[in-house]
């Protein structure tokens, strides 16, 4: 209630210091249809998280309700014990998962910015080529990729190994697309003064561009984190051994209606982590945001 | 890729630092990205089972395609219908929330901006949709139309062809918050504070004129970008058809064309007529791409 409190109070300030150009009728009306569409897109997510508390006894009650009147945590026991029959303890999966999502996202965000900087802010021979064999690079369907660089992987020895996920994750272009367009926008004169000052095109790139591109790559660290977590391996990993959480998740979930209510677990455990994730990087951006802007 | 007037040493000196940069991730592109759509591309005039070498057979496969394969045409016709609405309207509701979010103070507007993420970031969460319309009277769909009298037993929604496209359509507009919409909630904190402040004192009189006279203008790049995403993913809608109104689709009512090429590539196993598939969608990206852009470039 004291953080409501202050955020209205927050609110009518910004609106007094900034002044400008706001009428409160637009604000109120503005603010229902937000909420309105934020229950819409809310509502699922409500329902996973209340079904993975729901005793089996309500689980199939009609009309299907969005409450829980004797919340449970049989579900998230009775995941437990299917884990535990396991041959391969369950900290593997977790720690191939930490692996294959901190690897990949890490590649994805140093290399692509990397490569982003000079085609986003210089000319030279090939730029332009690369620049758009980038973009197209995101229309040819992935799914049909799938089979020559199966051939590729098994040809360079990396089957069955994290890379074999890892390694086509970092050479997908999106994240260098997105970064393209934000390195776009820095200033000339801030990259010449660095220049002035002695710095080599690295250390520009370290030391300026990435600290003024933050919201940028801190959107593509929710969006590389997010697509890494859910990989299952299929068949480029096929040792037990390595498979990541979300495949043995899935198995469990796949395995018929009489798990239900497990499953229900199962979904908002996967979830979980990934909202974290979002969560402390957004308010990261908006703790920079709120000091310091791009052009200013 | 590195020609041009200038013998290549000159190149090389004068711009080796930037080729060094883009080295790593090129390397691993080209293996792993470039390799594998040029191998796609070739194999599309093969006759290849995955078992068997791939043969040669010219343009067969295109030929087969356009002028025999009258499910690929619905496939089309459901393609276009779902991307020319979900499309733009997706492409307009990123916008339009990432620039109604960041009108909020800092704390509310991240906590709207994962409740609108929210669909995005839960994996498969849209199976939930699954249950919404679910055919018997469990379904939430089927529950509320009963008790507020507008049916008396229950509809099949997934077996009923009529409502196959538009089921479809909202669960890809409940969906489309994703990588665009996260692109513009950061371009929007990249714009410059002073402009605003600048145009207030230049006589700007509205939100939707600051809106369209230095909001919009300033974050043509996130623009373009989530124009790009918004192409690629309204064309490319498979799984959510395939996982919600089944495979294939009664009367091929939700079959699009990516889920042609699952058909192909990985129920009939012929990879050479599945890669003409995503040859031929590749095309038509490419050519929403440039005409999108164009227009873009003609409002801005």
């Amino acid at each position: 209630m004291r953080k409501l409190f202050y955020a209205i109070r927050h609110y009518l300030k910004m609106r007094k210091i900034r002044r400008r150009n706001r009428s409160l009728g637009v604000d109120i009306a503005l603010i229902i249809i937000l909420g309105a569409f934020g229950l819409f897109s809310l509502y699922p997510l409500i329902y996973i998280i209340v079904s993975a508390f729901k005793p089996m006894s309500e689980v199939f009650i009609f009309p299907p309700r969005l409450v829980v009147e004797n919340p449970t945590l049989n579900n998230f026991f009775d995941l437990g014990f299917i884990i535990e029959e396991f041959d391969i303890p369950f900290s593997r999966y977790a720690f191939n998962t930490l692996i294959i999502t901190g690897l990949g996202t890490a590649g994805t965000v140093l290399l692509g910015s990397m490569a982003a900087f000079p085609l986003a802010k210089y000319e030279f021979p090939g730029s332009k080529l690369m620049s758009n064999i980038i973009v197209y690079a995101l229309m040819f369907s992935s799914s049909v990729t799938a089979i020559p660089n199966y051939f590729i992987m098994s040809a360079m020895n990396l089957i069955d190994t994290i890379w074999a996920v890892i390694l086509p994750a970092v050479g997908g272009t999106l994240g260098l697309y997105l970064m393209k367009n934000f390195m776009v926008q820095i200033p000339d004169e801030l990259l010449e003064a660095a220049k002035i000052d002695g710095a080599g095109e690295f250390q520009t790139f370290f030391k300026t561009v990435m600290p003024l591109c933050k919201p940028a790559w801190i959107t593509l660290i929710i969006l590389s984190f997010q697509s890494m977590w859910g990989t299952t391996g299929g068949v480029f990993i096929y040792s037990e051994e390595w498979k990541p959480l979300s495949y043995v998740l899935s198995q469990i979930v796949s395995s018929g209606i009489s798990r239900t209510g497990v499953s229900s677990a199962v979904s908002l455990i996967m979830l979980v982590v990934p909202v974290t994730v979002f969560v402390i990087s957004q308010s990261n951006v908006l703790e920079t945001m709120a000091t310091s802007g791009m052009k200013g | 890729m590195k020609k041009g007037k200038e013998p290549f040493s000159v190149v090389w000196r004068k711009h080796r630092s930037k080729y060094l940069m883009i080295a790593p991730f090129g390397l691993i592109f080209i293996l792993f990205t470039f390799l594998p759509v040029a191998i796609s591309m070739i194999l599309s005039f093969t006759s290849f089972n995955m078992a068997e070498m791939p043969k040669f057979i010219g343009f067969k496969n295109y030929i087969d395609l356009i002028v025999q394969d009258d499910i690929f045409l619905i496939a089309v016709k459901n393609t276009f219908v779902l991307a020319l609405v979900t499309g733009p309207l997706s492409y307009i509701m990123c916008f339009l929330f990432a620039w109604l979010i960041n009108e909020l103070p800092p704390v509310p507007r991240a906590i709207m901006t994962l409740v609108f993420y929210a669909p995005s970031i839960s994996g498969n969460a849209y199976l939930i949709w699954k249950l919404i319309f679910s055919s018997d009277t469990y379904g939430y769909a089927n529950a509320w139309l009963m008790k507020l009298g507008i049916t008396n037993e229950a509809i099949l929604w997934f077996s009923t062809a009529k409502y196959i496209l538009p089921i479809l359509i909202v669960v890809q507009l409940w969906l489309s918050l994703g990588v665009s919409f996260l692109s513009f909630i950061a371009g929007l904190q990249t714009v410059d504070r002073s402009l605003y402040e600048a145009a207030a004192v230049e006589g700007i009189k509205n939100r939707w004129q600051e809106l369209w006279y230095i909001t919009l203008p300033s974050m043509k790049p996130q623009l373009m970008f989530g124009a790009v995403m918004q192409i690629t993913n309204s064309l490319s809608i498979s799984s959510i058809s395939i996982d919600l109104v089944g495979f294939p689709s009664i009367e091929y009512a939700g079959h699009t064309i990516l889920t042609h090429l699952h058909d192909f590539g990985y129920v009939r196993y012929e990879m050479g007529y599945a890669c003409t598939i995503a040859v031929i969608l590749f095309f038509i990206m490419m050519l929403c791409n440039v005409l999108v852009q164009k227009l873009l470039r003609k409002l801005g």
